[in-house]
């Protein structure tokens, strides 16, 4: 329906219809980060002996975020007299406009998708590296000392993990041909692409981590270092934003992680009858428990150890997976 | 034209990470620190000087406020002190009872530094861990005492009160759970990759540095030196316990993690072997004079705290008010070292080298 929608000449209907997808999209996204927060905060609760959120909608703790955010609304908007003040206003729209920017293109059934370009995944790497700047300009914006390690932490980081990321994926197409995503899920029918390339599939879970500033690589907002590192000063509803750029990621690397190794909608043989959508929130589920489980149980890595794992051991492990990639592919396919 | 100049960084007093209200400013190019100078004295409450208008058994509360996380280690220094001047003779019962609580004291205390240590590091589980065990160990001792962090248990000549009813099994059940528990502990932390990474060779002295900073407790047995006081100048009854005294060699940040760690180990010794060799009955009071006044001179006692050495000085001049009181605060002596280790190290470093030093404000700033 929407490749019909897009071929066609432009009219206030197809306007209306793509406003309303794209709408539609973000409460998704919002429906999940409300209760991917929810989530995170019941499993870490689970796992360190607490019970967590267990009052506010019922016993547990459903609306716990609807009432954290509405708190977050009703805040004094507060901005140092000290801060540069249209780039500390901006800083969190830069950084969170790519961050929802990039779910465009991510597949999440043979029918449920938005746009099928033909460099799905080259744009959504392209995309997610604004962010950074978003980060980096909080940090700077702020005008204080913390928030501005905190923000050149981001930077060095984002830049060192980006490389053996995109590096990581390149074995994967490859085997694909294809930088489409739709194709490259369609090319794990027999077999997921985490079987085929495990390498790589480690190296981008590291890399993915390392891209979401969670644990063990938080150091841009590392609490017991920086205090609260690049968003230090931020409060109410910018922060929030800052908070929502981390869950939509969450979410948009979730996903991405899904559709490239896990075989996106791809069933399991013999439960072919269960529908490609529910395979998708299953696998992606996984991934989000992964990564709270890591956060439960990991402690933090130091600046310069980060640089050195990211320059000197994942992308030589990255370049590798390539040239077997290729050797393999040259050989079988 | 590209400029690079040094930034100040004020860190604390109301930094997460400061354990309280210490406050540390650095100069720093980067993330690299030209220069450290601790500023201390935000919780400075004038203890020596108030107990001097006190009485004896009315300074016991305030020895509980110097070093909270181990404050029955401070009341026995103070309650030594007074009875090595008055030459007093305690009874069997109330020795047990006050090893057994200053042991317990200590695994309470080593575990919220563990737990610390590692929220430091960057770890959230491990501390909600070592707070489950800690809270068995403050409901022990506040079954006995009737307080869970400022006991106030030990008086002049004994202690105020006996143990409950079924509170020698309670503290012998508690054992096995805390050797299963530190299994755990080891498991999920100590052969950790990220953490080896963060701690091996980080704030490292040799053993002479630590000497000549006057370091004690398990920031002196890191490197090597073979000093506990409970073995080297026994007092109380530790000289009818079987422990051994963790030494490691390698005066870092792990080789003080393994030592606490260790150190968590013997304690649970000790408090087995007390357990069993408790007497069935007995006095927990010696005989007191209502008034206690320790003959004019003075008189300096030490003893082996959690932190380290912690002394406790006495002049008196026979009244009933201590004419000079004066406490060797391990923590204080402790964090004099700091700004040494922490010339070229960057910011993540200052926390674990900060964090393994195991300072309490409220013994530092006194």
């Amino acid at each position: 329906m929407i490749e019909e929608l897009l071929y066609s000449s432009p009219s206030l209907t197809n306007t209306l219809i793509f406003f309303g997808l794209g709408a539609s999209l973000l409460m998704m996204v919002l429906g999940f980060v409300t209760y991917a927060i929810l989530a995170e905060r019941k499993v870490m609760g689970f796992m360190q002996l607490r019970i967590g959120p267990n009052r506010v909608g019922g016993p547990f703790g459903l609306l716990q975020t609807v009432a954290d955010v509405l708190k977050l609304l009703l805040k004094e908007d507060t901005i140092p007299k000290a801060a540069d003040r249209p780039l500390f206003m901006l800083a969190p729209v830069i950084a969170f406009a790519p961050a929802f920017m990039v779910l465009a293109v991510i597949p999440f059934s043979e029918s449920l998708r938005f746009s099928d370009i033909g460099i799905g995944l080259l744009y959504y790497i392209a995309i997610s590296g604004i962010s950074t700047i978003g980060v980096l300009m909080g940090g700077w914006a702020s005008n204080n000392k913390y928030a501005l390690l905190g923000g050149m932490r981001s930077a060095a980081q984002m830049i060192s993990y980006e490389v053996p990321l995109v590096m990581s994926v390149i074995g994967v197409i490859l085997l694909t041909g294809s930088l489409n995503l739709i194709q490259i899920v369609e090319a794990q029918e027999n077999i997921a692409f985490l079987f085929v390339q495990p390498l790589a599939f480690v190296i981008f879970m590291i890399a993915s981590v390392a891209e979401l500033n969670r644990t063990p690589f938080d150091l841009p907002e590392a609490e017991s270092e920086l205090v609260a590192g690049y968003h230090v000063e931020y409060s109410g509803f910018r922060w929030a934003f800052f908070m929502l750029t981390e869950y939509v990621y969450l979410f948009a690397m979730a996903s991405i992680t899904t559709i490239l190794f896990l075989g996106g909608w791809n069933p399991v043989p013999y439960l072919e009858f269960i529908p490609g959508i529910i395979w998708f929130a299953l696998k992606f589920s996984v991934v989000v428990f992964f990564l709270i489980w890591l956060r439960a149980t990991l402690p933090r890595m130091r600046a310069d150890q980060l640089m050195s794992f990211g320059w000197k051991v994942l992308l030589p492990l990255a370049l590798l997976n390539i040239f077997i990639s290729a050797v393999i592919k040259e050989i079988w396919f | 034209m590209i400029r690079t100049e040094e930034m100040l960084l004020n860190v604390g007093p109301q930094h997460p990470s400061t354990h309280g209200v210490f406050r540390i400013v650095l100069k720093i190019d980067g993330e690299i620190i030209k220069e450290a100078t601790p500023v201390i004295g935000y919780l400075h409450r004038g203890t020596e000087k108030l107990a001097e208008d006190l009485q004896y058994t009315q300074i016991i509360p305030y020895t509980d406020r110097m070093d909270y996380l181990s404050a029955m280690t401070n009341n026995y220094i103070l309650c030594h002190a007074v009875e090595t001047m008055m030459d007093m003779e305690i009874p069997e019962r109330a020795e047990y009872l006050r090893v057994l609580v200053m042991e317990l004291g200590r695994i309470a205390s080593h575990l919220v530094w563990f737990g610390t240590y590692l929220l430091d590091i960057g770890a959230l589980s491990p501390f909600l861990y070592a707070f489950r065990e800690r809270e068995m160990i403050i409901n022990l001792l506040n079954e006995i005492s009737g307080a869970r962090l400022t006991f106030n248990y030990m008086r002049v000549g004994g202690v105020k009160w006996d143990a409950p009813e079924g509170w020698i099994e309670k503290v012998e059940e508690f054992i096995p759970h805390m050797r299963k528990e530190l299994a755990g502990y080891h498991d999920l932390v100590s052969g950790n990759e990220i953490f080896l990474n963060r701690v091996r060779g980080v704030g490292k002295y040799t053993k002479q540095e630590a000497l000549s900073y006057s370091l004690s407790g398990a920031n002196l047995r890191c490197t090597g030196v073979d000093w506990d006081l409970r073995k080297k100048e026994p007092y109380s009854i530790y000289d009818r316990f079987d422990f051994d005294v963790p030494v490691f060699e390698g005066g870092d940040a792990w080789s003080r993690y393994k030592c606490r760690m260790a150190e968590i180990e013997e304690s649970l010794k000790i408090v087995e072997q007390a357990v069993e060799q408790f007497p069935k009955e007995g006095e927990i009071m010696a005989k007191v004079p209502r008034i206690i006044k320790p003959p004019a001179g003075e008189t300096y006692v030490r003893i082996e705290s959690p932190r380290g050495e912690i002394g406790c000085y006495i002049a008196s001049q026979g009244k009933k008010e201590p004419y000079r009181l004066k406490f060797r605060r391990p923590s204080f002596y402790n964090l004099q070292i700091l700004p040494k280790l922490l010339q070229g190290e960057n910011i993540a470093n200052l926390i674990t080298i900060l964090g393994g030093i195991d300072i309490v404000l409220g013994e530092v700033d006194g």
